[in-house]
């Protein structure tokens, strides 16, 4: 037993390094007064984290007791969150927003780490608990960030609603893992395996469980039924916690939800599987439910964005509608399927990132977050409002951009697996998506701004940054073999084929 | 010895009781309380199950429910706070300037 957790530590390295990190940010902010060093340790100790997560590339093993698997699947989610972490606390360094509370400035960056550990932990937990109290870390430290500038009224407003509901899918998520430890005796997910795949259990109970469990998850990657906190908490958090929330936690929320459904469903006796899926246990077939969620998420989120005049409530929408394209990737239980999942998230991070940071420029300069208030940013500000426009088209899933190759891979995939329809619907559902994103474009464009307005001036740093998440966005749809390949080798989980 | 049904059947219960107090009640405390119900009635069953299998990690879990419960009703609180001085109320009817 101390034997095999003194050699899991070995394991861990990014996991440690992310909480002497938010150890040491802690300690910093209460003896200087000189907040810059909070922000630089915070950058400092997540740059050595990435440095760990890409020593851990090619590791394939369980630790503490097949509670956390390092496996090729989980350091490729890492990669994605630490990526966006390091990018937020980038943003934050700009952000008005942000900046205007400079007294609590340190606690923002300790629980901006906080979060990253905690879903650092979803990636890899291969355990209910573990699942549980992860998830439980990345929503705790993530309520308190999005009240952060709680002097705003929405801004607490939007936190009480994300505790609320966050609260209550993590009670329904929890109810369903009693019944499944009833069950099954177990919480290690791998066991629970073992034990479905005998036969034997009551169904009608594990379909009660299993349907609050997928609360729990559906919660973290805002899929139609449980958004409902996703508008509100986007719209009223400051914007660089909403672009957090919006990649890097719904990163971490997929990883889960993919290595649960692979891990506990998946039938290792059949060698020959049609398609490219893989056999599921029988009577535990899942495809219908995920299209039904997928179908809706996508559909409610792009024709309810149609309304909206907050760009970061539109984004917010937009966002659930991109939950909707990944978890078509799910449908197709099978490597093609996960694999176009994951493609999908580096090009959503890009995109969306950049899409958010955009919209924090404009409102740190007007202070506002309106569509109407980007009329006539095409001539206030050319470089930001072309930028702007390469995001939207890339998440529109136009080419030559990223977003396209996100898209292809994901409609290939159902289309291998025999699901045309699905691909219809998603391809019907990106035309209206265009319809707002264009609403966009109008207004930067084609509307002149109502009074004379000056232009807008960035500073070199606010044009780095937006280059930094520009030059993938353009080239990630031309020059992809690289990241393909990277994200088929990372289909593998721990303990599974 | 009591058998293993009437946990499940109050827990159950419990479980309503709580979901229903989240959805209905209109005051943010007592739906603060209402979740409490919720995780406790979860912790009930664990036990029972836990007893029943005569496997003490449904056991060990509990304590983990409980303290992550004690670490969101900080939280929650610390936020409902930070609402009464903006706003003057906990009415969640009232805390309504985020819609569709």
């Amino acid at each position: 037993m101390l034997e095999q957790i003194l050699l899991s530590l070995g394991y861990i390295r990014p996991e440690v390094a992310l909480v002497f990190t938010f150890l040491s940010a802690i300690v910093a902010d209460l003896v200087t007064q000189r907040k810059a060093i909070v922000a630089g340790i915070v950058l400092g100790g997540l740059i050595a984290t990435a440095y760990y997560v890409v020593e851990q590339v090619g590791l394939n093993v369980s630790t503490f007791s097949n509670m956390l698997a390092v496996d090729p699947f989980s350091v490729f989610f890492k990669c994605v969150i630490i990526g966006s972490s390091i990018l937020i606390v980038m943003f934050s360094l700009t952000s008005n927003e942000v900046n205007s509370s400079l007294r609590r400035i340190g606690e923002y960056y300790a629980l901006l780490v906080a979060m990253t550990t905690g879903m650092f932990l979803m990636v890899g937990s291969s355990n209910l608990l573990m699942m549980y109290l992860s998830l439980e870390l990345t929503s705790i430290s993530s309520y308190i960030l999005a009240g952060f500038t709680k002097e705003a009224p929405d801004s607490a407003e939007a936190s009480l609603k994300y505790v609320i509901y966050g609260a209550l899918s993590s009670g329904l998520m929890l109810y369903g893992i009693s019944i499944i430890y009833g069950l099954t005796g177990a919480l290690d997910i791998y066991s629970i395996n073992q034990v479905l795949a005998q036969g034997g259990t009551g169904k009608i109970a594990l379909l009660i469980a299993g349907v609050l469990a997928i609360a729990g998850f559906g919660y973290k990657i805002s899929a139609v039924p449980f958004h409902f906190w996703t508008p509100d908490v986007y719209q009223g958090a400051p914007v660089t916690i909403t672009a957090f929330l919006s990649v890097a936690s719904k990163a971490a929320g997929f990883a889960m939800l993919m290595r649960f459904l692979k891990v506990t469903f998946i039938d290792s006796t059949v060698l020959n599987v049609p398609l490219g899926m893989w056999a599921t246990i029988k009577g535990y077939e899942l495809t219908n439910v995920i299209i039904v969620l997928s179908v809706l998420t996508m559909t409610l989120g792009n024709l309810v964005a149609i309304w909206q005049d907050n760009m970061k409530r539109l984004l917010a929408y937009s966002s659930i509608a991109h939950a909707g394209y990944m978890l078509l990737g799910l449908t197709v239980l099978g490597n093609d399927g996960f694999a176009a999942t994951m493609i999908y998230f580096v090009v959503y991070l890009f995109m969306n990132l950049g899409a958010f940071y955009v919209v924090m420029l404009v409102a740190n300069k007007t202070g506002s977050e309106d569509i109407r208030d980007y009329k006539g940013l095409g001539s206030r500000a050319p470089l930001l409002a072309v930028a702007m426009a390469i995001f939207l088209v890339s998440l529109t899933g136009l080419p030559p951009t990223a977003g396209f190759i996100g898209k292809l891979y994901v409609f290939a995939a159902l289309i291998r697996a025999n699901l045309i329809w699905l691909a219809i619907v998603g391809a019907l559902n990106s035309v209206v998506s265009l319809y707002y994103y264009v609403r966009i474009f109008r207004n930067m464009f084609l509307r002149d701004a109502e009074e004379r307005a000056e232009p807008l001036t960035f500073e070199f740093s606010n044009t780095f940054i937006l280059l930094v998440l520009l030059v993938p966005t353009i080239v990630l749809g031309l020059y992809f073999g690289p990241l393909v390949e990277f994200a088929q080798y990372s289909v593998a989980m721990f303990g599974v084929k | 010895m009591i058998p293993l049904d009437y946990y499940l059947v109050l827990s159950a219960f419990m479980f309503c009781v709580g979901v229903l107090g989240v959805v209905v009640r209109r005051n943010a405390i007592i739906v603060f309380m209402s979740i409490e119900l919720m995780l406790n009635s979860v912790n009930l069953s664990l036990i029972a199950f836990s007893s029943f299998l005569g496997d003490p990690t449904g056991q060990m879990l509990v304590f983990f429910v409980m303290t992550v419960a004690a670490a969101e009703a900080a939280v929650g609180l610390a936020i409902i706070i930070a609402l009464f001085r903006n706003k003057q109320t906990v009415n969640i009817d009232e805390i309504n300037i985020l819609k569709w």
